[in-house]
This record gives structure tokens, sequence and C-alpha cells, in this order.
């Protein structure tokens, strides 16, 4: 008759003030960096920050993080651990180094689940570190999640953009709001993107320099913060938050 | 406690349906728990007691709660087989416990090993049916 995990979703996210999904229409840009670092630079700022990995197959916010050891806590639900000031969520607690094979259903049946179990309890701002794409887990969240806003991440590839331009189509038809696209692992400095931005009137909130630190800074908090593309996408949260 | 937040998500759906179908309160709600989730029946039931005793409509419901055997078929190869809980250890149990669909992370076709199959059947919890006075 009826999936009752769905009734509980919204009273579960009913105390978080922003919903933010870091999203693209192609994988590699940057995403999972951009919603770690974004969480990161938010809390530190203090802000009451969430991080929810929703890339269920291919799941990297926790490595990006350095997150090892940590367990939800059992109250009533599940309960995110906190790690470097950021509640922390995702399906490797459970799923370890095992491979999980998705199906569609599965990963609506997954994401579900977590969206009906996992007590957030108050939160400045939840990151959503989404799959690539428009598919099952972009649709899920627009049917389930109905305040959630888009920050859009791109390369400067004009491949890239492409796919962008449909989940900008998607989530215009839908009535959801873009904060805004960030050009990330910008090389040559083209206007390619920027000129792309303002011909679809979408918020070009900046480009941040591609970065052969990172690699190395990886799983290290600290490093991380020191490395240009953090310093990029600091400019960027300050100018959207001041 | 994984059962409370379920056994929440149950009563919050039973409300909502109530109330599109006008009843002024609720006698019988019928659940469905798939036997993949392995939730703890008793824990559940008592969730649900402790729950519905501070919701005015619901403060007089009887929870039937039924269990559904899981139940997978291969995508590959089309063999059909059953959960058994007892052949994994304690880890993977919670782990599929928490998200059923890690069955697919820890379970193989035990014909051609594929992680490609289908839950048939017993996976989640479903609210079959509510019973209530207009």
């Amino acid at each position: 008759m009826a999936d009752p995990r769905i009734s509980i979703i919204e009273e579960r996210l009913r105390n978080i003030k922003h919903i933010i999904a870091v999203s693209s229409g192609k994988g590699g840009v940057g995403k999972s960096l951009v919603a770690s670092m974004l969480a990161l630079i938010l809390a530190r700022k203090g802000f009451n920050v969430g991080l929810f990995d929703l890339d269920f197959t291919s799941p990297s916010t926790h490595l990006i993080l350095g997150v090892e050891g940590l367990m939800p806590e059992e109250d009533k639900g599940v309960i995110p651990p906190l790690t470097n000031g950021i509640k922390y969520m995702s399906i490797t607690y459970y799923s370890g180094k095992n491979v999980s094979p998705l199906r569609g259903s599965d990963i609506s049946n997954a994401l579900i689940e977590l969206l009906a179990i996992t007590r957030w309890n108050s939160l400045d701002y939840l990151i959503i570190d989404m799959p690539p794409g428009i598919s099952d887990s972009t649709l899920d969240l627009l049917r389930l999640v109905r305040r959630v806003k888009f920050l859009i991440v791109t390369s400067p590839s004009k491949l890239a953009f492409e796919t962008v331009r449909k989940l900008i189509a998607l989530l215009r038809e839908m009535n959801f709001p873009i904060i805004g696209l960030i050009e990330n692992m910008d090389m040559k400095g083209s206007p390619y993107i920027r000129e792309m931005a303002e011909r679809l009137r979408i918020n070009y909130l900046g480009s941040i320099p591609f970065d052969f630190a990172l690699e190395d800074a990886l799983g290290d908090v600290n490093a991380l913060l020191k490395t240009k593309f953090s310093e990029s996408l600091m400019k960027i949260v300050d100018e959207i938050y001041n | 406690m994984h059962e409370w937040a379920l056994a929440e998500a149950v009563a919050s759906a039973a409300i909502r349906i109530a109330k599109e179908e006008k009843l002024k309160s609720i006698s019988i709600v019928n659940v469905s728990l798939g036997e993949l989730q392995q939730v703890d029946v008793e824990i559940f039931k008592f969730a649900l007691s402790e729950i519905k005793s501070n919701i005015p409509m619901l403060k007089d419901a009887d929870f039937n709660v039924k269990i559904v055997k899981a139940e997978f078929k291969c995508r590959v190869c089309g063999y059909r087989w059953t959960f058994r809980r007892e052949v994994l250890n304690e880890e993977v149990q919670e782990a599929i416990h928490f998200i059923p669909e890690l069955a697919h992370s820890f379970i193989r076709c035990p014909n051609c090993s594929s992680p490609d199959f289908e839950v048939v059947k017993g996976r989640g919890v479903w609210l079959e049916s509510i019973v209530g006075v207009k």
C-alpha cells in the first residue's frame, strides 16, 4: 500500500536551514572535492554543517576528508558521527571497501532508507555530494527533498558543459533553485564557461585553477585547506555568503 | 534502535493516510517487514507502542506485523534462492540491516557468483493497510 519511510523524510530534514546538492552532468569534474571542501569551509566559519555522500556506487568524500574508524551512533535511528567539525554520512560506514553494484531501484531504496533513518538534528547547511548525471539519485532527490538548492560544478571542457546544460534545463523545468556554477580545473583561463553561464543566465560563481598539489593533500584536511583549490573555493564561498 | 526510526515512519505514514481518508481514529495497522531488513520485531513493536501513546489518533490502534521471507533471483542465470542470515558474519548482517541494498556488496548468486540479482520479495517496510473510524 505505501512505503512508510517516505512519510518521515521531511520530518528528518525539518531542522536543516539550507540543503545544497553539489551536482554536475559529468563525472570527474570535482564535485566530491567541492562538496567536501565546501562543508569544511562552512564548518570552519562556525556553521553547523552536515555532509551526505550520495554517490553510493563510487563514494569518495571519506577519502578526501580522511575519514577512518568512525561509525554512526544508534539512537532511535542513526546519528552521523562528527569528523573535522562536520556531521558526516556515507554508505561506506556499512559497505567498507566492498564494491556496491547497485541498479537504479536499489539506489532509490538505499537513498530512501538513509534519508528516513538518519537523524541530522539541527544544521545550518546540509551539503549533498551527488553522483554524476540526471538519473535515479538526482530524480529521487528532486522527488523527496523539495527544498534542495543546486550548486553546479563543471570543468572548462565543452563536453562537461554540454551535460551541465541538460542538468540546468531539468532543474529549471522542475523549478528547483540553482545557486550558481563553479568552473573547476581551469588551465587556460578560457572565457567559454563564463560566457555560456551568462548566456544561460546562470550565476557564474568563479573558477578554480587546476591544482597539481591537490592529489598529495587528499585525506589530510589541514593540507587540503592550504591548497590553491581551497583558497579559490573560500573566495567563492565568501562571495556567496557575505 | 534503528527499529525506532522505522516505527516512527510507520506511525507518520498511518496518520497521513488516515487524514487523507478522513478517519477520526485508527484501530488497526497492518505492516509487512522484509526479512532482509532483519528488524528486531520485539523492539519494533515496543517502539510502536511508545510512539502511539503520544498520538491521540493512533493510541488505540493494534499493529499487526508480518515478516515476509526474502527471496533473490539472479539477473544473469535466473537462479532463485532465499536469504540465509546465519551464513553471514555479524558485521555483514549489521550492514544489510541498516541498508538492505548492501546485500549486493556481500551476497553472490550461489549458481554463477553474480552480484547482479533482484530482491524479488522480503525487502523493506510496508504499510499494507489501515482500518479506522470515520
